[in-house]
């Protein structure tokens, strides 16, 4: 309680608040007792280090809301845009000719190779469990936990058709998920670690990709600024270790954390969409994110193999920014803005987690 | 004489942390950079990381009271970038000699030594607050980075008045201050 008192004293000190009186006499103080002048000095110092610090983070924050706010105003770019239109104007009149004989002729190819490819391309479905969590399973779970449901946002007389977790991609409530966690359901009640629910609509759908995006829709969610985590678009490299947050114990309401490595670069038999990771999921861990140690989304678990033990295969998150360039040019209303901001790098494990799970929701999908 | 003195005011701007300035710093610099990065090797990620680096060593140079930006911005930002990624480059064994060199570039090793020792300095606080462990590293974030004050600190923490989340504040100070310390050398 002394050393407190003492630093409350120095701190006005140093920030002179002190009237002259009292100035001069801690003044007198400190020239007398020189373990007093010494923690003034240290404590100076102190102050000032933490002050730059704060600064800096500030200013980190400011860069990259400024770096976000000029990339939608698109007076800077990541690539995509191409700048000449007068010049490519000019080519296409000069090989106009050229290029529809090219065009038969790729197309011509395309068609062979896609065609051999459909004939020769492995049959994954009886190897892979995809690990969206069996509803046909749990119905006896659901029976016990009756009483829970029927206080539950989830509307009397549906069946629940499937379901996995699920995580905010924008603070606005827009959320990414497998295809598979819901199936063919049109709606979904989402609720995360509090036990907190949220009405949600399957927005889109994406079969080939395995992703789905879903929207919030209820008066109870207020959007979220700052989501903690940004999304990696390159790839990442062999042995990186990876984690996971989901709902394998499907239904109950229980997030669970989980831990492995990247083991492959590519998925099941080469798919080039996705890549392996040797980590124990289970049903219900399906569309849970997968971050690496600076708390960057790197994918969305999927699938595991049947047959071995702890292979697991997600979906690399780049195919996130492609699902979500797609829909911008399809549909005009969904307008996801994909969060860019990371605060995680740095944290350890504990604070990470506990910044991340609040975003990660437990889906039960179900059609009306 | 008018582009001086504009260019004063930027740095200004800057050296408070004003969004609107740093935006126009931001617009007027970056593309040249992001560039010159993916020209040389580097993707866009790179191109920004290396990009908010060196407006962090424009900004800590513009806060010292003695500072004077003996060139103009561009220029500033476009030598310390340069020297970024050719250290870089180094690291990560990618390194060539021919790096694209179309603009004038400064001197700017001392700025980069006392960049360097401050970053390392912010990674022993880094460190320090994430050892401090909860509550005191959400109190201390609050009270220093996010500026909240005394009140509003004893409300989001749950203390009883805000006297109790003084007392708190300063028991967390005194401990990340011995941590801090643990690490950092002041013989250096």
């Amino acid at each position: 309680m002394d050393d407190i008192l003492l630093l409350q004293t120095i701190e006005r000190y140093i920030h002179n608040k002190m009237d002259a009186e009292e100035r001069a006499f801690f003044e007198q103080h400190r020239k007398n007792v020189p373990e007093v002048d010494q923690l003034v000095v240290e404590h100076t110092m102190f102050l000032n280090q933490l002050e730059d610090f704060s600064a800096n983070k500030n200013l980190k924050r400011t860069l990259n809301d400024v770096h976000s706010k000029l990339l939608d105003e698109a007076c800077i770019s990541e690539g995509s845009n191409s700048s000449s239109n007068a010049k490519v104007i000019f080519f296409w009149n000069k090989y106009k000719k050229v290029t529809a004989i090219a065009a038969v002729v790729g197309g011509a190819i395309a068609f062979m190779i896609s065609g051999l490819v459909a004939y020769f391309a492995p049959q994954n479905q009886q190897y892979l469990s995809q690990l969206g969590a069996k509803v046909e399973q749990q119905e006896r779970k659901i029976t016990a936990l009756k009483n829970e449901i029927k206080t539950s946002k989830i509307p009397e007389n549906v069946v629940i058709k499937s379901g996995g977790s699920a995580f905010l991609i924008d603070g606005n409530g827009y959320l990414v998920t497998n295809a598979h966690v819901v199936e063919d359901a049109t709606f979904a009640v989402i609720s995360n670690s509090d036990g907190r629910e949220y009405n949600a609509k399957i927005k889109f759908k994406d079969v080939k990709r395995d992703l789905a995006i879903l929207k919030i829709e209820d008066e109870d969610y207020s959007p979220v600024k700052n989501l903690p985590y940004s999304f990696r678009k390159n790839n990442l490299d062999l042995g990186e270790e990876v984690y996971t947050l989901g709902y394998p114990n499907f239904p109950r309401n229980e997030v669970v954390y989980n831990i492995g490595y990247l083991s492959g670069e590519t998925g099941y038999n080469g798919d080039s969409l996705s890549f392996q990771i040797q980590m124990n999921a289970n049903h219900g861990n399906s569309g849970g994110p997968v971050l690496n140690k600076n708390g960057e989304v790197v994918g969305v678990l999927s699938t595991k193999q049947l047959k071995a033990d702890g292979v697991t295969f997600a979906i690399k998150s780049k195919n996130i920014y492609k699902l979500i360039d797609e829909i911008k040019n399809t549909d005009q209303d969904i307008r996801i803005k994909i969060n860019y901001n990371n605060s995680l790098k740095g944290d350890n494990r504990v604070h990470q987690i506990k910044n991340v799970k609040d975003f990660v929701y437990m889906v039960k999908a179900y059609t009306k | 004489m008018k582009t001086e003195l504009s260019e004063q005011v930027l740095l200004k701007g800057l050296a408070e942390n004003d969004s609107k300035i740093i935006e126009i710093i931001y617009k007027n610099n970056f593309p040249s950079i992001q560039s010159f990065i993916l020209n040389n090797n580097g993707s866009y990620d790179d191109a920004k990381d290396i990009f908010q680096e060196s407006m962090i060593a424009l900004y800590e140079k513009a806060q010292t009271d003695s500072f004077v930006l003996t060139c103009k911005i561009n220029t500033y930002l476009y030598s310390i970038c340069r020297r970024l990624w050719l250290k870089r480059l180094q690291q990560i064994g990618k390194y060539s000699n021919q790096l694209d060199n179309l603009e004038e570039t400064i001197s700017v090793e001392d700025d980069l030594v006392i960049h360097n020792k401050r970053d390392a300095d912010f990674k022993i606080m880094e460190h320090a607050l994430s050892s401090l462990g909860e509550p005191c590293r959400s109190l201390l974030e609050g009270f220093y980075i996010k500026k909240m004050d005394m009140q509003q600190l004893s409300e989001s923490f749950g203390y009883t008045n805000s006297d109790n989340a003084k007392t708190q504040k300063y028991k967390c100070l005194m401990r990340l201050k011995k941590l801090f310390f643990a690490q950092y050398n002041i013989g250096e």
